[in-house]
C-alpha cells in the first residue's frame, strides 16, 4: 500500500520530507511528534478531538450533488464535500482544534501562526479563544492591507497581529517569522503550522487531522451512488485540505487524485504558483524538502494567484511524493478559468466558492468532460467565498464606476477584506 | 587552506579567546564585502564567517536580514561567496561560509564543497541543517577535508550534544540563547552553562554567538569559550553607514574594540 511505504524513513514520503530546522527547533519537534503519537491513540484525546467536531465545528460535513454546474462538466455527475460550511469558515479548523488540544496536553500557554490572507489566522484564534490560550498570528505587511476584515477578525477574537515588514511581504516572510518567534518562545509557544509542509511531524501531523475530510467524504459518496468517485479534485496550496481528501482514496487505484494549483497568469508568464508544472524543483523551505519554487541560484521566486490562498512558493512534501510516484496529478488553472468556475457554481447552484476552491472546480469541469456521463467527480469545497466577494466583485465588474469610488473611499475610512486563504 | 582548528589553537596558546567574525557576502555590494572582511582579518579578526544570503533567512534577526536583503537585490551570486572566502584566505584567517542549505543544495553539494575548498575556505556553518539530514554533505565535506560547523543550543538534549559534536569537525557553534541573530543587552547564562555541558561530550573548541555584541561581553564570553562570534554588531555598522568609507572606519574600530575584548577575558 503507497500509504505505508512513505513512513520507511522517518519523517519522509520518498525522498521528499524531512526536518531542516535550526538545533533549537529539535526538542521541540521530537516533543511534539511525541505528544500527538501518543495522543493519536487516546481515547480520551480522540474523544475530546471528536466532541469538537461534532459540536463546535459542526461534522461530519454534508456532501452536495451539483448537477446544473455539472452540465458544464461533460455531463459527469460532480459532488461537493461541503468544508465551507464548517465554523470559521474553511477546512482549516479540523487542524487547528488538533493542535491546540496538543498545545493544552503539552503544558503550552500560548500559539502563534502564520496566515497568508486570514483563514488560518482566523481558525488559529478561534481555537485559542476556545480553549484560553494566548495566540500571536504573523501575516506580510501586504496581505493585512489586503486582509483588514480579517486582521479585524483575528484582533476581536483576542489575538495579536503582528504585519511582517521582510522580504516579499506576504505569506512565506510570515511563515520565516513564526518561526524566528518559535525559536526564541519554544518553551511556552506551539506553533499551530497552517498545512501538510514543514518539518517533520508537521506534514504528517496536519494531514491526519484532516483525514476526517476524506475518511467521510468516501463514505457519503459510497452509501449515496453504491460506488466510489473516479476522480477527487482539490486546490493545493500547501496542500492541507488535498491531503485530507485524497489520503483515504490512496490506496484505491481506480479513483483519480488531482490537485489543482494557481496558475495565476498563466506557468509561461511567470506569475503563477505551479510548483509541479512552472519551473519549480526540488530544494530545502521551511523545514522541507520538497518542490519549490527557486531561480537557478536556489533563492526562492515569489509566486502569484489571484487566491492568496495558493499564493506560496513550495508545497507539502506529501504532495512532491505522491506526484513523483505517479498516484497523483497536479495541474495549474489560471486565475480567468478559477474566476469563471467560480461564477459558474455561484449562478447554478447558489453556492459562493473560496477562489481556492473554485480551482478545484475548474479542475472538475476539465476531468468531467474526460470522464463524460458515466463519470463522478468528487471535489473538495475547502471554503465559502464570502472573504472574497470584494475580489470577485471588482474582477467582474459588478460595480458601477461610481460604486468603485465610493467603495475606495468606505474602503480608506473602515478597509474591508478582499481575499482570504481556505486552499493550503 | 587556513584550517581553523590551527588558527583555534593558536589562540588558545596565547592564552585568549578567538575572534570569529561574520559579513555578508554582496553587502555593499560584491567588492564592498571583499573590503569589509579584509578590514576585519586586519583588525584582529581571526576567522571570517561569510554569509550566503539567502531569501527565506528564518534564523536572522533584522540587522543581517536587511543587508541579505539588500546584497540579492543588488544582484548577489552563491559563487561570490568564493571571491570573499578567497580574500579572507589571502590576507591571512580562517574563512568559513555560513550558509542555509538550499542554495548550497540547489548549486551541488559537492561543487561547492570543491569550490569552497579551492577558494582557500575552511568549512561550513549550517544553521538550518542538523547532523541528522546531512548526509550528503559529510561525505562532501570529508572528501574535501572541509570542517563541519554544527550549532547546539540550550534545548540540545545531552544525547543530541553527543551525536551532533560527533559530526562536528573544526569547532562547535554554541548559541548562547534561544533565538536569533542580533544584539543583546546581556549574553546570560545559558551560554555557561551550554558550553559545560558541550565540554562535557567533546573535545572540539567551542566557540558561542547569538547576541554577542560589545567589547565587554566578548570579554565576559572569553571567560569560558575557545572563540567568540560576533554578527550582527559588525554588520550594523555598515548597514547604519552614511557612506562606505565611514562604514568600513567604523568596522574597524568595533573590530579592534572586540578583538581587544577577546584578549581580555581569556582563559
Amino acid at each position: 500500500m503507497i500509504s505505508e511505504t512513505t513512513t520507511e524513513r522517518l519523517g519522509r514520503f520518498g525522498d521528499f520530507g524531512g526536518r531542516y530546522v535550526p538545533e533549537a527547533l529539535v526538542a521541540a519537534l521530537e516533543e511534539l511528534d511525541e505528544h500527538r503519537q501518543k495522543a493519536m491513540s487516546d481515547p480520551e484525546f480522540l474523544g475530546a478531538l471528536a466532541e469538537l467536531h461534532r459540536s463546535y465545528t459542526g461534522r461530519p460535513s454534508i456532501i452536495t450533488e451539483v448537477p446544473r454546474f455539472a452540465e458544464h462538466c461533460g455531463g459527469a455527475r460532480v459532488v461537493l464535500k461541503r468544508e465551507d460550511l464548517n465554523h470559521t469558515g474553511s477546512h482549516k479548523i479540523n487542524n487547528v482544534l488538533g493542535q491546540v488540544l496538543l498545545t493544552k496536553r503539552m503544558g503550552k500557554s500560548r500559539v502563534i501562526a502564520e496566515t497568508g490572507a486570514g483563514q488560518h489566522g482566523v481558525a488559529t484564534a478561534t481555537g485559542a479563544a476556545l480553549l484560553g490560550l494566548e495566540c500571536t498570528v504573523y501575516m506580510g505587511r501586504v496581505d493585512t492591507e489586503r486582509q483588514a476584515l480579517n486582521v479585524a477578525r483575528m484582533r476581536l477574537l483576542g489575538a495579536e497581529v503582528v504585519p511582517v515588514d521582510h522580504g516579499s511581504r506576504t505569506l512565506k516572510d510570515a511563515v520565516n517569522e513564526a518561526f524566528r518567534d518559535w525559536v526564541t518562545n519554544v518553551d511556552s509557544t506551539h506553533y499551530v503550522l497552517g498545512t501538510v509542509t514543514g518539518p517533520y511531524p508537521f506534514p504528517e501531523m496536519v494531514r491526519d487531522f484532516h483525514r476526517i475530510i476524506g475518511v467521510e467524504a468516501r463514505q457519503q459518496v459510497l452509501d449515496a451512488y453504491g460506488r466510489l468517485p473516479d476522480a477527487v479534485c482539490a486546490c493545493v496550496g500547501g496542500g492541507s485540505n488535498a491531503m485530507g481528501i485524497f489520503h483515504r482514496f490512496v490506496d484505491d487505484p481506480d479513483v483519480r487524485l488531482i490537485g489543482l494549483e494557481g496558475g495565476g497568469e498563466g506557468v509561461d508568464s511567470g506569475r503563477h504558483a505551479a510548483r509541479f508544472t512552472g519551473q519549480a524543483t526540488p530544494g530545502v523551505l521551511h523545514g522541507a524538502y520538497t518542490y519549490v519554487l527557486q531561480d537557478d541560484d536556489g533563492q526562492t521566486v515569489e509566486s502569484h494567484s489571484v487566491s492568496a490562498g495558493l499564493d506560496y512558493p513550495s508545497v507539502g512534501p506529501e504532495h512532491a511524493f505522491l506526484r513523483d510516484s505517479g498516484r497523483a496529478e497536479y495541474a495549474p488553472v489560471t486565475d480567468d478559468e478559477a474566476m469563471e468556475a467560480f461564477a459558474l457554481l455561484a449562478r447554478t447552484e447558489g453556492i459562493l466558492p473560496a477562489i481556492e476552491s473554485a480551482h478545484a472546480l475548474a479542475g472538475a469541469m476539465k476531468v468531467g468532460r474526460e470522464l463524460g456521463p458515466e463519470g463522478l467527480v468528487l471535489v473538495s469545497l475547502s471554503g465559502r467565498g464570502d472573504k472574497d466577494v470584494d475580489t470577485a466583485a471588482r474582477w467582474f465588474g459588478l460595480l458601477s464606476g461610481e460604486e468603485i469610488v465610493e467603495a475606495e473611499q468606505k474602503k480608506a475610512e473602515e478597509p474591508v477584506g478582499e481575499s482570504a486563504g481556505s486552499g493550503g | 587552506m587556513t584550517a581553523v582548528s590551527e588558527v583555534l589553537a593558536r589562540a588558545k596558546d596565547e592564552g585568549r579567546a578567538a575572534l570569529v567574525g561574520y559579513l555578508p557576502v554582496g553587502f555593499p555590494d560584491v567588492e564592498g564585502s571583499v573590503r569589509a572582511v579584509r578590514a576585519l582579518v586586519e583588525s584582529g579578526v581571526d576567522i571570517v564567517e561569510v554569509g550566503l544570503p539567502y531569501t527565506d533567512p528564518l534564523m536572522d534577526g533584522p540587522v543581517i536580514q536587511t543587508a541579505a536583503t539588500r546584497a540579492l537585490e543588488g544582484g548577489v551570486r552563491v559563487r561570490d561567496v568564493f571571491t570573499a572566502v578567497r580574500a579572507v584566505h589571502e590576507a591571512g584567517a580562517a574563512a568559513v561560509v555560513m550558509t542555509y542549505w538550499n542554495p548550497v543544495l540547489h548549486y551541488g553539494v559537492d561543487r561547492f564543497a570543491a569550490d569552497l575548498s579551492a577558494a582557500g575556505g575552511s568549512g561550513l556553518i549550517t544553521p538550518d541543517l542538523v547532523p541528522d539530514e546531512a548526509q550528503e554533505w559529510i561525505e562532501a565535506s570529508d572528501r574535501h577535508d572541509l570542517d563541519r560547523i554544527f550549532l547546539v543550543a540550550p534545548s540540545s538534549t545531552t544525547e543530541r550534544l553527543r551525536m551532533t559534536t560527533g559530526a562536528a569537525r573544526g569547532f562547535v557553534y554554541v548559541a548562547a540563547l534561544m533565538g536569533v541573530t542580533g544584539a543583546r543587552t546581556s549574553v546570560g547564562d545559558a551560554a555557561g552553562a551550554l558550553v559545560e555541558r558541550t565540554r562535557a561530550v567533546t573535545d572540539l573548541p567551542l566557540c558561542v554567538g547569538l547576541g554577542v555584541s560589545t567589547r565587554e561581553q566578548v570579554a565576559q564570553v572569553a571567560g569560558f569559550a575557545d572563540g567568540v562570534i560576533v554578527g550582527s554588531a559588525l554588520v550594523r555598522t555598515l548597514v547604519d553607514a552614511p557612506d562606505p568609507d565611514t562604514g568600513l572606519a567604523d568596522l574597524r574600530a568595533l573590530a579592534r574594540e572586540l578583538a581587544a575584548g577577546a584578549r581580555e577575558g581569556g582563559r
